[in-house]
């Protein structure tokens, strides 16, 4: 058994610093490299991608990276762990097969965890006795089955465990919760069990803090964040991990970023929810038994964790088409920037109205003035005002009063209050609205699979 | 004597479907015992008034000098069916440490 690895993230969501992964294969020493891509929206837009062209439906910037870090992960024997695979993590690994072939690497066993995808299956499901109520309201799956995009369930950490087992170098998931692409490698190399709760709940809750990748070395620091060093390199954090579930937070030495009891603090309360009470596939986490130990140096110490038994059955994700939205803004400068925002605003309204156009919901926020902290954004002087952004946003299940929303945006240059700009980018065209429906179902319904593709 | 907020912690906030998920950090110990007591459920209903329109709920962490919040009903429905023009509640955070706390001496 190893005495301790190395985990490296390399994304912390799909759009996320493009080179980032190719640092930590190169800037220093690591055994993994784990990387996050997928966002609850992702795995409907890459349902549809996919729906267009069945080659398509993961992350395409997977094989664009494998030409650059290949070469090197092959030669220091870092394996990668990713759940960009999305929709279609087959295709995913077709692609870095033919990537390795391009250059000339021989002996690259890539695995493909599969079966969380339960689109197809869904009847079956439902007729075997599953539900799939919402979670938050209740309701059955019915009320929106003709209008379904994409169903997931979210596996855990094992099935990437029995990939490294059958000696995978690379592992492309579907969807797998982002702490299981940190925890797998632990169990791997540790030996750890199914029962090893405390364990467990140590791995992912390194997860957790890896999964976000740079948040947790400094990137989005509510804190002392003008103090730190060269953002424009910064490091993404790296997991030291040792059998006894011991874990340093760390980054590359020469990388900018900072790891300290402050930066790890604030991730570890990204979005948990109930602290004692943070459910994965693999166990439950609690939060509030962390001890953490600033140990200097860009190194942070986590130990103590306990955990506790799983619960018998996966999330799901399920995404449904749920009508269309538009967003179009228009900027006024001074003077009096906000009061003709604010009266641009009223005769949009009241043109939308006099077209008697059907929307569910129509919002208007002043950008540079209360958009994000709407009634806490402190009162200006209208004099002290140099610009606002009005930005108006529709949303309606008839497609056709969205379209004219969009030409109602850039009239108002001409036709109401003066000294207004920018309008560069054309009519505002509807979006899909995508809606989730989260549920559970009974792990013994669904059986993730593993399959090698050698070369 | 008045405390502002942002000078004895930090945070970071996120979404939880239509929930906002707000932490609250202390920078040290004497800091956590300040919002350990004062930032109640009340304190930060009333302070999120017109932006919270669900149950706030709030959790303790004192190993991290933390307190965590979920704010319900409060992203306009949450996802991309939000209109807001934060609608993940990145910038939840900040706004919590607007807040100013009367405290004893």
């Amino acid at each position: 058994m190893k005495e301790k690895i190395r985990i490296a993230s390399g994304q912390g969501f799909w759009g996320d610093l493009v080179d980032a992964p190719v640092w930590q294969v190169t800037k220093g020493d690591v055994d993994y490299l784990v990387m996050d891509y997928l966002a609850e929206v992702t795995m409907s837009i890459l349902q549809k991608q996919k729906n267009k062209n069945p080659n398509f439906g993961y992350a395409r910037d997977i094989p664009e990276l494998m030409e650059k870090i290949l070469p090197v992960i092959t030669e220091k024997n870092i394996k990668v762990i990713t759940n960009g695979g999305g929709v279609n993590p087959t295709a995913c690994a077709e692609a870095i097969i033919e990537v390795a072939q391009k250059l000339g690497i021989h002996n690259l066993k890539v695995a493909v965890v599969f079966g969380d995808d339960i689109m197809e299956d869904l009847d079956t499901i439902i007729a075997a006795g599953a539900e799939l109520k919402n979670m938050e309201t209740g309701e059955p799956i019915t009320t929106v089955k003709d209008k379904l995009l994409s169903a997931n369930v979210y596996f855990g950490a094992f099935p990437i465990v029995e990939a490294l087992e059958k000696g995978a170098d690379i592992v492309i998931t579907g969807r797998t919760t982002d702490t299981g692409l940190t925890l797998a490698p632990m169990i791997y190399e540790f030996g750890w069990k199914k029962a090893d709760y405390d364990l467990l709940s140590a791995g992912t809750i390194a997860g957790h803090i890896l999964e976000c990748g740079a948040q947790s070395t400094g990137g989005n620091f509510l804190g002392d964040w003008e103090s730190i060093e060269n953002f424009a390199q910064i490091g993404f954090p790296i997991a030291e991990a040792f059998p006894n579930g011991d874990v340093i937070i760390t980054k590359h030495e020469s990388l900018g970023g900072r790891v300290n009891f402050d930066t790890v603090a604030e991730q570890l309360l990204y979005e948990i929810g109930d602290p004692k009470n943070y459910i994965t596939p693999d166990c439950i986490a609690d939060f509030t038994s962390i001890k953490l130990e600033d140990l200097g140096n860009d190194r942070v110490k986590m130990y103590g964790v306990k955990g506790f038994p799983e619960t018998d059955t996966y999330k799901v994700s399920v995404s449904y088409e749920d009508g269309y939205s538009a967003v179009g803004s228009l900027t006024y400068s001074w003077p009096k920037a906000l009061t003709k925002a604010k009266a641009a605003d009223k005769i949009l309204r009241k043109r939308l109205e006099n077209l008697e156009l059907n929307f569910d919901e129509i919002r208007t926020d002043f950008v540079g003035y209360n958009a994000t902290h709407e009634t806490l954004a402190k009162k200006l002087d209208e004099d002290d005002i140099n610009e606002i952004t009005m930005r108006v946003a529709v949303r309606s299940h008839d497609y056709k009063s969205v379209v004219r929303f969009g030409r109602e945006i850039a009239p108002l240059i001409l036709t109401g209050p003066p000294a207004v700009t920018g309008f560069a980018g054309g009519r505002p065209k509807p979006s899909d609205v995508v809606a989730y429906w989260p549920a559970l179902l009974p792990k013994h319904l669904v059986k993730p699979e593993v399959k090698i593709m050698e070369l | 004597m008045k405390i502002k907020l942002i000078d004895i912690a930090h945070g970071r906030s996120g979404d939880k479907g239509d929930a906002g998920n707000v932490g609250v950090l202390a920078y040290n110990d004497a800091g956590y015992e300040i919002i350990k007591k004062y930032l109640t459920v009340e304190r930060v209903k009333k302070h999120f008034e017109g932006i919270c329109f669900g149950e706030v709920e709030r959790f303790e962490l004192p190993n991290l000098r933390a307190l965590n919040f979920l704010l319900h009903n409060t992203l306009g429905g949450g996802g991309t069916v939000s209109l807001k023009f934060d609608a993940q509640g990145k910038t939840l955070a900040a706004a919590m440490l607007r807040m100013e706390i009367e405290v004893e001496d």
